[in-house]
């Protein structure tokens, strides 16, 4: 005699779960998650900045998308950001969140760029991680600088002129450089025009994918503990399931930071300056008090430190190669610091660490305090 | 059981051994938090939340219609230089967004209608030689006098305008 066991009839869900499961194993990623832990230590709180560097980015796309809708490059520019400001309805608000979240944006980067710096998280298998990380934090600037133009008010033009200038300092091929990314030896419409299109599809187009391999890296490698957690036995630490558990206070950090941006953008809302009229025959003097964008402060700052100390086209060069030889130092780290264990390469890089921070804080606040 | 009281705290972090979960003494019935209650309440903030991001984000993409619809409403249109217009001829125009067109008839008669055809929205086109309006789109006639749908698919007429004629320009506006 057979006795047949007759499972429960499948609900509709469960049985487009499974359709789908069987052409692209939902399951095994299912089963992946289930099984993710996340290590729970002093330091955990770092682990938040690289989700709210990404739901930030994720706004970015959306209002940006959203002002897509009413922007036109070119000649009509200011114009159309004036549009959006003043007569759309919440265009201000679509706007104001835009700006406002690309600085928080940047600043949750360097958040999460710094502790994992100090929790050694770039040390072997992590290193294209950082690799990619930085990467990443260059194309996010780009993105910064781009989309400053795109409104053509008179701080965008300024901010855009001065900023170029630092690539046309290159010797022999920087003039090139700018006068390509500028569409003439002026800023002009076809500069507002060629940021435009990097900052819509080009930068998005290599963004991306390197983010994708980004993510991909945490999930194979996990997050890195710091020095002082990995000194204890494995059976001594601590973790937490991914999910429910972290995703949930994953999700709740997203939300305080959409709660802090709405805040922002609507209680302080996003200027716009006057109009760079670029008919205008008679030569516009920059605006007093002109300064860039507080990520971009430090090494203005550091430029015009140094010309004070080497005037001229010297002193323009040098701080191009000092400024780059500290990011590529930086970007090396990995290969610099690369045993376990507490040591003097170790240490040293700390150190360059704090140096870094210290060296970066100090000079965006000067530039701030001198400010004319 | 379908209602879980949850009022103590409960411990997320788990040790490589076991689960831990520590639940204190319930408070009395009437202030007990249900799960139910906390998962409705939750639901409910969750949607008063989307509905204040979908807001702005509806209108600001409905601007324009709603500006469309707000706007003056266009209820003269001047014509100038149009009292000119040849007997037996038609001159096109714009009536605030919507197109029209202005008839000088063989007779003498100026008749002004609208030139969206009630058909699916094409714009029709006045022919001297047959002296009717005709739809290129799918073969609707209108009366070229007054507006009647004649033949063909449109089940409306088109609407006449009022029209005054003088030296310096011919004056359309709403009947």
């Amino acid at each position: 005699m057979t006795t047949e066991t007759i499972a429960a009839p499948k609900t509709a869900a469960a049985k487009i779960y499974d359709w789908v499961d069987e052409r692209l194993g939902l399951s095994e990623l299912a089963a992946f998650a289930r099984h993710k832990t996340v290590p729970v230590h002093s330091q955990s709180f770092w682990y938040y900045w690289g989700g709210i560097s990404l739901f930030l980015f994720l706004v970015q796309c959306f209002t940006g998308v959203l002002l897509l809708v009413y922007y036109r490059p070119g000649v009509e520019a200011f114009e159309s950001v004036r549009q959006i400001t003043f007569v759309m309805h919440f265009g201000w608000l679509i706007r104001s969140a835009h700006a406002w979240s690309a600085n928080l944006m940047i600043f949750a980067i360097l958040v999460h760029m710094f502790s994992v710096y100090f929790m050694k998280a770039y040390r072997k298998p992590r290193e294209l991680g950082w690799l990619s990380g930085m990467a990443l934090l260059g194309i996010a600037s780009v993105f910064g600088f781009s989309g400053y133009l795109l409104p053509m008010d008179e701080l965008s033009y300024f901010a855009t002129k001065v900023g170029l200038e630092i690539p046309a300092a290159i010797p022999s091929i920087g003039p090139a450089i700018a006068n390509m990314l500028r569409g003439g030896p002026e800023v002009s419409e076809f500069t507002v025009q060629r940021f435009f299109a990097l900052h819509v599809v080009v930068l998005p187009a290599l963004f991306l994918p390197l983010l994708g391999f980004h993510l991909w890296l945490v999930q194979r490698h996990g997050n890195a503990v710091p020095p002082s957690e990995e000194a204890k036995p494995t059976t001594e630490r601590k973790n937490m399931p991914f999910m429910p558990n972290f995703l949930r206070k994953d999700l709740a950090m997203w939300l305080i930071s959409l709660n802090v941006l709405a805040l922002l953008a609507s209680v302080f809302p996003w200027a716009l300056g006057k109009q760079f009229d670029l008919n205008s025959t008679t030569p516009v003097p920059a605006p007093a008090g002109i300064h860039p964008e507080w990520y971009f402060m430090s090494p203005f700052e550091m430029l015009k430190l140094l010309g004070n100390v080497l005037p001229g086209e010297s002193g323009e060069i040098a701080g191009i190669l000092l400024f780059s030889l500290g990011i590529a130092l930086w970007v090396l780290i990995p290969f610099y610091d690369i045993k376990k264990e507490s040591g003097q390469r170790a240490r040293a890089a700390h150190y360059f660490g704090l140096l870094a921070v210290f060296a970066l804080l100090a000079t965006t606040v000067i530039g701030y305090w001198t400010i004319r | 059981m379908s209602d879980q009281i949850v009022t103590g705290e409960h411990i997320d972090l788990i040790d490589s051994e076991h689960l831990q979960r520590v639940v204190k003494e319930p408070l009395d019935p009437g202030e007990a938090l249900t799960r139910r209650f906390f998962l409705a309440a939750g639901g409910a903030a969750g949607l008063l939340y989307t509905a204040a991001l979908a807001y702005p984000i509806y209108r600001y993409l409905a601007s324009p219609e709603e500006m469309a619809l707000n706007g003056p409403a266009i209820t003269e249109v001047t014509l100038k230089d149009a009292q000119k217009l040849v007997a037996g001829s038609v001159v096109m125009f714009k009536f605030g967004t919507a197109p029209a067109m202005l008839i000088h008839h063989q007779d003498g008669r100026w008749i002004a209608l609208t030139a969206v055809c009630t058909h699916l929205g094409c714009t029709v086109q006045y022919e001297p030689q047959a002296d009717r309006i005709h739809c290129a789109c799918h073969g609707g006639v209108y009366n070229a006098y007054t507006g009647a749908n004649v033949s063909g698919p449109p089940p409306k007429p088109l609407k006449l305008f009022k029209v005054a004629v003088s030296e310096t320009g011919v004056v359309v506006s709403r009947s």
